[in-house]
């Protein structure tokens, strides 16, 4: 599915606090500069655009365990699958 | 400068309607935290809330009074009117517009807010009820309050989210020390619990999805709760006078912002208001015992009031009983400051402190000792009320116990 990575990367790369040209798949979402409050507007961006819902509980450490773009990527994979 | 003493206090929460079963749930370590039957649960994805279960308004308004009362108003009514009772007080004549009516809210008539918009926007209607606006505002409670008690003195709504109700308590306080009212009805009032709100409160993924396990390690957030409290505060010389029964003396109150963040707590900014609220007091904070924590259950807060108390606190800070009584009813947001308050005066004056529930164990990051599980035997001399609000504002109560 290269398009839910290229998509859902797309939606990172808006909320970057860094100055980065380019997000890859194994940067940490701390180091682009997401706090908080940025990564739950970049679940509710990702909810949003493909229609999932993605249960994450802001106490958690690493909001929803996603420490990674990879891990956010990886995880709509498998919501937008078993929408399917 | 005149000594501010507690006369009165009434409570309507998810464990009673009234302070007497809410001190007994807080007591035996009840956990109203129960299945939400408010709102219809299919589309929710949080199942349980700190609801008030059972509340009948007929029981205390007649048809006619109803349709203008959010349900927010008619519980700041009816403990107002409680509160009111234990104080002996009544408000003719000049007392009247001696007293003051100051009364927080988070958000005001939300439920009001709810269900005329969807008249407009889900149902289709024409128009909405014509006292939609008097009804959802944030001063209704107030308002409200005034009117049903006779009470013409300074009267107006507070809004700073949870601490709402600790910074209207705490500017009545003010207001009596230096003499410009001789009494006031003081609280807080909140009845947010609609579908828009808690799914805003989901948005936020800030909510435990079982039970409310403030300072315990696998905490899991805070859980939305609904209520009000307000207590009557007066002269301690004219509380003697009338020779009513004092409660409790308010000593103190501290209030801070953070300026950092909408909704991380900040330790320093916590720190601040308690250290302002001990020098108002004039306390060591070696006299110290008791502290009812904010104590949300969210990871960030728990540990960072952590934090502010050993901070304040110093060494002394291992010694203090710290609870949250929000592991028994939730978080009421606007009125949460004041249900606090009230259950910090019943300590002080049964010499017990209500226990945090739910408790698991130790975190690392929360080392203190938060009462876990079962309430304590405790004489208090004095005790603080801690409320951290979003939006980075803080107010903290000193309260002693009363001794003529």
């Amino acid at each position: 599915m290269p398009d839910v990575a290229q998509d859902v990367m797309a939606i990172i790369q808006k909320k970057v606090r860094v100055d980065r040209d380019q997000i890859a798949m194994e940067d940490k979402l701390t180091d682009l500069g997401l706090e908080s409050l940025d990564a739950l507007e970049l679940v509710f961006d990702v909810e949003e655009k493909f229609n999932i819902e993605i249960p994450v509980n802001a106490n958690d450490a690493n909001i929803g365990g996603f420490q990674t773009v990879a891990d956010v990527v990886h995880a709509v994979e498998k919501l937008v699958t078993k929408k399917a | 400068m005149h000594r501010v003493v507690v006369t009165g206090l009434g409570a309507i929460t998810p464990l009673g309607h009234d302070v007497a079963s809410y001190w007994d749930g807080l007591k035996r370590g009840a956990d109203g935290i129960r299945p939400v039957e408010l709102i219809a649960p299919e589309r929710l994805n949080q199942k349980v809330l700190g609801e008030v279960k059972g509340f009948d308004p007929l029981k205390h308004f007649g048809e006619r009074e109803l349709p203008i009362l959010d349900r927010v108003s008619q519980f700041a009514v009816v403990a107002a009117k409680q509160a009111i009772a234990q104080s002996g007080l009544s408000f003719e004549g000049e007392l009247s517009e001696r007293t003051a009516a100051i009364i927080g809210t988070g958000v005001g008539g939300q439920t009001t807010i709810d269900d005329s918009f969807k008249r407009l926007y889900e149902e289709q209607q024409p128009r909405v009820y014509p006292l939609t606006i008097p009804k959802l505002m944030a001063n209704a409670p107030a308002s409200q309050v005034s009117m049903h008690c006779g009470l013409r003195g300074p009267s107006f709504g507070v809004v700073s989210a949870c601490a709402s109700a600790t910074h209207a308590i705490g500017l009545s306080y003010q207001l009596v020390r230096s003499g410009a009212a001789q009494c006031a009805v003081a609280g807080g009032a909140e009845a947010s619990i609609s579908f828009g709100a808690i799914k805003g409160w989901e948005a936020m993924r800030v909510m435990a999805p079982d039970k409310c396990r403030p300072f315990s390690k696998d905490r899991k957030g805070m859980i939305i709760g609904e209520g009000a409290a307000l207590v009557v505060l007066e002269t301690e010389e004219e509380a003697r006078k009338r020779g009513a029964d004092i409660l409790a003396e308010v000593a103190g109150f501290g209030m801070s912002a953070d300026a950092k963040d909408i909704t991380a707590p900040d330790a320093g900014g916590m720190a601040r208001a308690i250290v302002a609220a001990l020098a108002d007091a004039k306390v060591d904070r070696g006299g110290v015992q008791y502290i009812n924590a904010h104590g949300t259950g969210t990871t960030a807060n728990d540990r960072t009031e952590t934090a502010a108390l050993k901070a304040s606190f110093g060494d002394h800070a291992g010694k203090l009983a710290i609870s949250s009584t929000k592991s028994m009813i939730g978080h009421a947001l606007g009125a949460a400051g004041a249900l606090e308050m009230v259950a910090t005066v019943m300590s002080l004056r049964d010499g017990v402190v209500a226990p945090t529930i739910n408790y698991l164990g130790q975190d690392p990051e929360c080392d203190l000792d938060y009462v876990p599980n079962e309430a304590r035997d405790l004489s208090i001399d004095v005790a603080l009320s801690n409320s951290f609000a979003f939006g980075g504002l803080n107010a903290v109560l000193v309260l002693r116990r009363y001794q003529g």
